[in-house]
């Protein structure tokens, strides 16, 4: 197939494996696509479909034991996968550019940004040091980096991670490429920061032509910014096509699956489960005979013994499946739980009661004769949370979620105010004290990889808290008690002789539930216990979450930084912004009727996966970065960012207090956004 | 999928040679120390003469049938009192790197749990030992406390403890950020527990590896001790005090060249040993 003058990219059957002592990791087995000059593409898929390693193929970034084994990557009338390395280094970062997930490692940390940048353009001699200087100058302005002049000067820690991403995509477009490749940029932002990398990028490519490779494990980042989308699952393309068209009707089970299983800010649940599909994604060492989909695919024919090939639909989409190949559609996942009907009575008992809670922390000194800087974490928060009932607590990185979390669980001791635990105050008790109450409460904690002691077996692990408070008194009947734990978690019983390293990362997480209820708590603090989980893994640690608090009666403190988990499994919400609450409502309540400027701005950053609702859904602008918790601002805190703020806002702090129907906002002028 | 494999297994070297590459000096380093434990502990049983025969008629022999390596100035026989120096040089060495290794890992890993005015004051008691030379600070403490094997012993472990101190601190600190140990907290344990039962045995291998190249080291300090008269009384056989005894024969080369080269084997081989063990501990040597 001769290629038409604009197509820019052509990758023709890549197969990029590692190869290690064990066997080739078969990473990425045969893709093949097209990318026109100026076209902006969204590859998505779970950890480990390959879709990173595709994008550093492009670029040959690959490392040892990683190579190209077969393939080709057209660009330009080049192959790349053919290059010598000093003909690729002359592409790379002139006429393809990479922007990668970490922006904490990937500048580096003892240079200047100006540096950095300048040095990134005179590498390639199309600049003098003076004009690159200049051009960076130009270039940070363009990306929004407020003072550029200033800002060139300093070094990447004194950055935050959304500026640095900023700088990162400086560096990227410092060379005009022909093709910027994006490798999840925004996964490590928070939402609002990553509205306005996203909005960046689509500027950025309709201003100057770039085409882009936008990499990422969110369905609604790539809908927002792509025009057409590539679905990878275990090292192939399982399904290509346009946003409108692919998530409103897939027509592959993996991305039909992909797209129920995540939950959405502008949909009101019916049921706090969510569609899954079972089972793990396959070995790549040993990829399965015929679709790899299958053994997951609730949609599977006996046709799918063999190897289904990418067949185009239409003009412009594409599906590796023998069902919709066959005219056979993908229904709508049927919901097995009737809507279960949240009983709440009026009169429920407070089960944790939060006054007034402070936790600053000092912070090391400039100098001796400086005045001890103090990081105001939490700064007077009141909640309370109902025996039974879920409630979410959200805010950006910095509000001080993580160390409220670790106050009323009292791994922290509290600078002033008090909590109450059932009765009992807890706010200054000593360890001592706490820890026969410790039974009571538990807690789930986010990564997966580092909550578990690699040295301890999962039976070591869940068998400690029973010993520790004497549920059990002897080792056969911890034993047995944890095979019953594994069983509620819905783990086999032979994980218990079993080390964490054996486990995925969802499974991880099913231990650290069960580690939290071994004791038999009353109240589960979960600190965002899914957002290290891929989409998938994340609904049915959602759905196990779910079902144990229907079967013991769990009360939860539910900390997350995505809106849509949120107003799925909660209640009620806690929107917390540098260490202070501005809004609590019942979840239904602030999603259709928020009162703050910050949830609604909020609310509006978060991505929905369907370009059509997105476009009719009201964009309120965040402005700026989070300002620092060592230094907040005067009045309400929120001004610096807020859009209607007031002069009255600079001097008076509003007080949260009562709005319309039971929600409590900290605002002078609530709902006016 | 024809062309992948044809195209891979050329640059895949066999298994053997992969071993090779990776584990052949820990191995060759692996080989040289058992030698010497054996050598050591079989002693009597390995070696031609009596140790501590002095027979001034023999003295000064170069090597030969009878004598292998040659006598000494007394007429004793070199490889006789080799093997027997095995015996306290490997002895000495890991007596001071397990017992000074396990008091500053304990030190330090207090200190890094405990933070705050405890972490302060151990860890300035550690930098006060850690300003001073170790080999001038031992043969001053060595001095003071007379010649012999146990006050060396004790000279050395004053020195000895504090890089241990400072390693496991810092790997203390690294682990005591992850969530297992919240998790622990949270779970009830008490800081005995999690520190001792939960934390220090995810921090052991980094300090596995700095005890294997240690001990090379602490062998060839306390040869060095010896050498210089603040080791071993005579006539006990110890290699330092041997390269003493020969220093100043340089036509009798062998008197003092034998113990060096024992010393040169078995830091060697503890070396290499520990080096295999690091590579084996770090996953990204590993995938080399």
């Amino acid at each position: 197939m001769p290629a038409p003058a604009d197509i820019l990219l052509q990758v023709r059957d890549l197969r990029t494996w590692f190869l290690t002592d064990a066997g080739p990791v078969r990473a990425v087995d045969g893709v093949s696509f097209d990318l026109r000059a100026g076209e902006t593409l969204g590859i998505v898929g779970e950890s480990g479909s390959g879709k990173s390693v595709c994008a550093k193929s492009i670029m040959r970034l690959l490392d040892e034991p990683a190579r190209i084994v077969g393939g080709s990557i057209l660009f330009q009338g080049r192959d790349l996968a053919n290059l010598d390395e000093a003909a690729i280094r002359s592409v790379r970062g002139r006429e393809i550019a990479m922007v990668f997930q970490d922006p904490m490692t990937s500048l580096n940390p003892v240079l200047r940004i100006a540096r950095q940048l300048v040095e990134a353009m005179t590498a390639h001699g199309r600049f003098t040091p003076k004009a690159a200087r200049l051009r960076a100058i130009d270039l940070l302005r363009r990306m929004g980096v407020g003072a550029p002049e200033r800002a060139i000067n300093s070094y990447p820690h004194q950055f935050s991670g959304g500026m640095r991403q900023r700088v990162m995509l400086s560096m990227g477009f410092s060379n005009e490429p022909a093709l910027l490749i994006a490798d999840e940029p925004t996964t490590a932002l928070d939402v609002t920061i990553q509205a306005q990398i996203l909005e960046l990028l689509r500027e950025l490519n309709h201003d100057f032509g770039t085409a882009v490779i936008l990499i990422s494990h969110d369905l609604g980042v790539i809908a927002n910014v792509c025009q057409r989308i590539l679905v990878m699952y275990a090292g192939e393309v399982v399904e290509e096509g346009p946003p409108e068209e692919l998530l409103s009707d897939p027509r592959h089970p993996y991305t039909w699956a992909l797209l129920h299983a995540a939950p959405r800010i502008d949909a009101t649940a019916t049921d706090r489960r969510l569609a899954t599909i079972d089972g793990q994604p396959p070995d790549p060492r040993a990829w399965p005979d015929g679709c790899r989909f299958r053994a997951r695919c609730p949609f599977a024919i006996a046709q799918c013994a063999d190897h289904p090939a990418l067949l185009p639909i239409n003009d412009t989409r594409a599906s590796r499946c023998w069902v919709t190949q066959q005219g056979g559609t993908l229904r709508p996942p049927e919901r097995a739980h009737p809507a279960p009907t949240m009983a709440i009575a009026d009169a429920r008992q407070p089960l944790l009661e939060v006054t007034d809670l402070h936790k600053h922390f000092v912070l090391p000194k400039d100098g001796y004769f400086t005045p001890a800087r103090v990081l105001r974490a939490v700064d007077g928060v009141s909640l309370t949370v109902h025996r039974g009932e879920t409630v979410g607590l959200v805010g950006e990185s910095g509000c001080g979620k993580s160390t409220l979390a670790r106050l009323v669980t009292r791994l922290h001791a509290p600078t002033a105010g008090k909590i109450v635990f059932d009765g009992i105050d807890i706010s200054q008790a000593r360890q001592s004290d706490i820890r026969p109450l410790r039974r009571r409460m538990q807690m789930i904690f986010q990564d997966p990889y580092a909550s578990l002691n690699p040295r301890m077996s999962v039976g070591e692990i869940l068998a400690g808290p029973l010993l520790l408070h004497r549920i059990v008194d002897s080792r056969s009947a911890a034993s047995g008690r944890v095979g019953e734990l594994l069983d509620l978690v819905g783990l086999p019983a032979t994980a218990a002789g079993r080390f964490p390293h054996e486990f995925s990362g969802g499974q991880r997480q099913r231990i650290s539930i069960a580690r939290a209820l071994a004791v038999g708590p009353d109240l589960v603090v979960a600190d965002e216990p899914i957002s290290a989980l891929d989409v998938n893994i994340q609904a049915q640690i959602i759905n196990l979450m779910v079902d144990l608090q229907e079967r013991l009666g769990l009360t939860y403190l539910f900390i997350a930084h995505d809106l849509a988990v949120v107003r799925h499994v909660c209640d009620r919400i806690i929107v917390l912004y540098l260490g202070k609450v501005m809004e609590i409502a019942r979840a239904a309540d602030l999603f259709t009727r928020p009162l703050h400027p910050y949830t609604s701005t909020l609310i509006a950053a978060a991505p929905v996966p369907d370009p059509r609702i997105e476009r009719t859904r009201r964009h309120v602008p965040m402005k700026g970065e989070p300002p620092s918790a060592v230094n907040p601002p005067s009045g309400c805190r929120f001004r610096t960012r807020c859009p209607i703020a007031q002069p009255r806002c600079t001097v008076e702090e509003p007080v949260l207090q009562p709005g319309v129907a039971g929600q409590m906002v900290a605002c002078h002028f609530p709902g006016a956004l | 999928m024809s062309l992948a494999p044809a195209l891979i297994m050329p640059r895949m070297a066999s298994p053997t040679r992969r071993w090779v590459r990776r584990y052949g000096l820990a191995a060759a380093g692996a080989v040289i120390v058992i030698v010497w434990v054996l050598a050591a502990i079989f002693a009597p049983l390995v070696s031609p003469h009596d140790p501590y025969l002095v027979n001034v008629v023999n003295r000064l022999k170069p090597p030969s049938a009878l004598h292998w390596l040659g006598t000494d100035a007394l007429g004793r026989d070199v490889f006789t009192r080799i093997i027997y120096g095995a015996r306290i040089s490997l002895a000495v060495g890991l007596v001071v790197v397990l017992v000074g290794g396990l008091f500053g890992t304990l030190l330090g890993a207090v200190a890094a749990y405990a933070r705050g005015w405890a972490e302060e004051a151990l860890m300035r008691v550690t930098d006060l030992v850690f300003c001073f030379p170790p080999i001038v600070l031992a043969m001053a403490i060595a001095a003071a406390l007379g010649i012999g094997t146990v006050n060396t012993v004790i000279a050395m472990l004053v020195v000895w403890w504090p890089k241990f101190a400072r390693l496991a601190r810092s790997l203390v600190i690294t682990q005591r950020s992850l969530e297992y140990v919240e998790a622990a907290q949270s779970v009830g344990f008490g800081p005995v527990h999690i520190l001792g039962r939960q934390i220090i045995p995810n921090a052991v291998g980094p300090l596995i590896v700095l005890v294997t190249l240690d001990l090379g080291h602490a062998i060839l300090v306390f040869a060095g001790l010896s050498f210089l008269g603040l080791g071993v009384v005579p006539p006990t056989a110890e290699w330092g005090a041997m390269v003493a005894e020969g220093r100043e024969l340089v036509q009798q080369w062998w008197v003092a060249t034998f113990p060096g080269i024992a010393i040169l084997t078995v830091v060697m081989g503890f070396n290499f040993v520990g080096d295999g063990i690091r590579d084996w501990l770090d996953p990204h040597a590993r995938t080399r």
